[in-house]
């Protein structure tokens, strides 16, 4: 049994989730072997080297990965298979967009969202927006699995690096272009790692408002995330969404302002350790799977939180 | 320009789904089924790029029973101009789909293909990807926006960190976001209309595929119930629990 794990990166640094995946292929296999396929990221191959269990770093240095193009990293993958009996990658936009390309080219099928592993061939993954959890053995000899980050501890470092293997593995693209991307940057924490989660909903009424939550979120240096209304409403950027179609989250404290909690929102967020939600209206759906619920007014809550939170000496503003 | 547009019937997104005791699967018996959301923004986008002119037909398919026929007939009555239904009795993979629809594609020579980026019962996530992938095709997925040029479409999509564009060759397959359109209702004459608009039925042994199961599911679990939480009359008594009986604060300093 050998595993095989893809890592996410922006040819400069390693995208945190990957230690998630590391230890999710560790529950299968000891000595799993990390792909790290990109352009001139001799950095992330250097935090790669120092996770803790990985065997060795294969390291494919072209062209042609430089923007996470799922055609020629997709080819690369299904070249380098042939040693494996698992492929893991994170459930994230990168992973998603990658590994059924590279299953297909397998003929294998792909386990997606996985959060747990029975044993190598079972998996547990939810699905109907989390309301079930299918429990699923894979027949083919090969498995391709997206794991869901938030659902496995990250692993950390080890003493000594590993060792790098190049590969020389490129092919002509001549499928697709990266034209550009537009960033949102943020100097908060990442949504998917953070501690921490802040989010807003239909219920700030407005952009400016919802710079309420982010004032919150500073606060307790957490990050900022919305439902779907509140995105729609153009409060916030697409990428903040939390939820069945957006980001999921396992914080171990999520704090839910003017959410009502719709089920493709609970999908995103319901594994978090310790949920506040403060809501208007007492019988909004969010207060049954709150830890803490708070029936009130938002704009009277925000400011009071945030001067208790500094009266105790918990703020971080 | 041929759009090929590939829909799924699922339960209603509004519906509250419920695990069977027997672990074998969740209620459809007497649930409200409709088109997979993703899928109609799909249509829907189809629909735009032949009103636009950029496209002369846009073919609706589906691999199901023939409880599908009510969804097609509804993709009909939004704007498609034909419907296939490539009829199967039981559930196939994502990867069993795709080398489906591969055939579909074959034959009706189609240049773009469009999908929802994942269906909300699998939430699997898969299909266009492994399309593209047996196809060789180029994919652009989680679109946000569709431009077609002449011989390329230009993408955007949205990532995890933002946006991207990208800019891939015809022909290509497609997966759409959320944010990329809002779909329309069926008007009236548009509904009676589709009553009469071509529907194909193809048996699906017809097609000459080898398909074998791939996956033995095992179980349909229920989520773990999360403990019974309180209400709190005030802040103070909020931090209080936060602080002092979940003790979230620990990692913070000051």
């Amino acid at each position: 049994m050998s595993v095989l794990v893809i890592v996410e990166h922006d040819n400069k640094i390693m995208n945190p989730s990957t230690r998630c995946v590391v230890q999710a292929a560790l529950q299968i296999d000891k000595n799993p072997i990390l792909l790290v396929a990109g352009y001139k990221c001799d950095s992330v191959v250097k935090e790669a080297v120092d996770l803790l269990g990985v065997e060795s770093v294969w390291f494919a240095d072209e062209e042609c990965y430089a923007f996470n193009l799922a055609e020629p990293l997709a080819k690369l993958v299904g070249k380098v298979a042939e040693s494996f009996s698992h492929i893991l990658v994170s459930s994230s936009t990168f992973g998603k967009n990658i590994l059924p390309r590279a299953a297909a080219i397998l003929d294998i099928t792909q386990i997606t969202d996985v959060t747990e592993i029975i044993d190598s061939n079972t998996f547990l993954h939810p699905i109907y927006a989390g309301n079930a959890i299918e429990k699923v053995r894979v027949l083919d000899e090969k498995k391709a699995l997206t794991i869901r980050a938030s659902a496995f501890d990250a692993v950390g470092n080890k003493e000594s690096a590993c060792g790098v293997e190049k590969l020389a593995y490129t092919f002509e693209n001549t499928h697709s272009k990266f034209i550009g991307q537009e960033v949102h940057k943020s100097v908060r924490p990442e949504l998917n790692g953070a501690d921490i989660v802040v989010s807003g909903g239909r219920g700030l009424q407005s952009i400016d408002k919802f710079k309420l939550v982010e004032e919150l979120a500073d606060c307790l240096g957490a990050a900022v995330g919305a439902s779907r209304a509140a995105v729609d409403a153009g409060f916030a950027p697409n990428d903040y969404q939390v939820g069945q179609t957006g980001k999921i989250v396992a914080p171990n404290l999520y704090i839910a302002l003017g959410i009502s909690g719709a089920v493709q929102h609970l999908a995103g967020m319901k594994d978090s350790k310790v949920i506040v939600a403060v809501n208007s209206d007492e019988d909004a759906p969010i207060f049954q799977i709150a830890t803490y619920g708070l029936v009130g007014d938002l704009f009277d809550f925000i400011p009071a939180f945030i001067s208790e939170l500094k009266t105790r000496g918990l703020a971080k503003c | 320009m041929k759009i090929l547009v590939a829909v799924k019937r699922v339960v209603d997104p509004y519906v509250r789904v419920r695990v069977k005791s027997d672990g074998t699967g969740v209620e459809t018996q007497n649930i409200k089924m409709s088109m997979n959301p993703f899928d109609e923004i799909a249509l829907e986008e189809a629909i735009r790029l032949k009103e636009k002119g950029d496209c002369h037909e846009v073919v609706i398919v589906s691999i199901a029973d023939n409880a599908i026929q009510e969804t097609l007939r509804h993709g009909l009555a939004l704007g498609a101009d034909r419907a296939i239904l490539i009829q199967a009795q039981k559930t196939y993979c994502s990867l069993d789909i795709a080398k489906i629809l591969q055939k579909v594609v074959e034959k009706e020579t189609a240049d773009i293909v469009l999908m929802g980026k994942q269906a909300i019962d699998s939430d699997s996530n898969q299909t266009p990807q492994m399309l593209a992938g047996i196809l060789d095709w180029p994919q652009a997925t989680f679109a946000s926006e569709i431009k077609i040029t002449d011989k390329s479409v230009r993408v955007k999509r949205e990532v995890d960190a933002g946006t991207e564009e990208l800019e891939v060759n015809l022909p290509a397959v497609l997966s759409v976001d959320l944010r990329l359109n809002k779909p329309r209702y069926p008007s009236l004459p548009n509904i009676m209309r589709s009553k009469q608009k071509p529907l194909e039925v193809i048996e699906l042994g017809s097609l000459g595929l080898d398909l074998k199961n791939r996956t033995e599911i095992l179980e349909i679990l229920n989520p773990k119930d999360r403990a019974p939480g309180v209400k709190v009359g005030s802040v103070a008594e909020l931090v209080d629990k936060l602080q002092l009986d979940s003790k979230v604060f620990t990692g913070l300093s000051h």
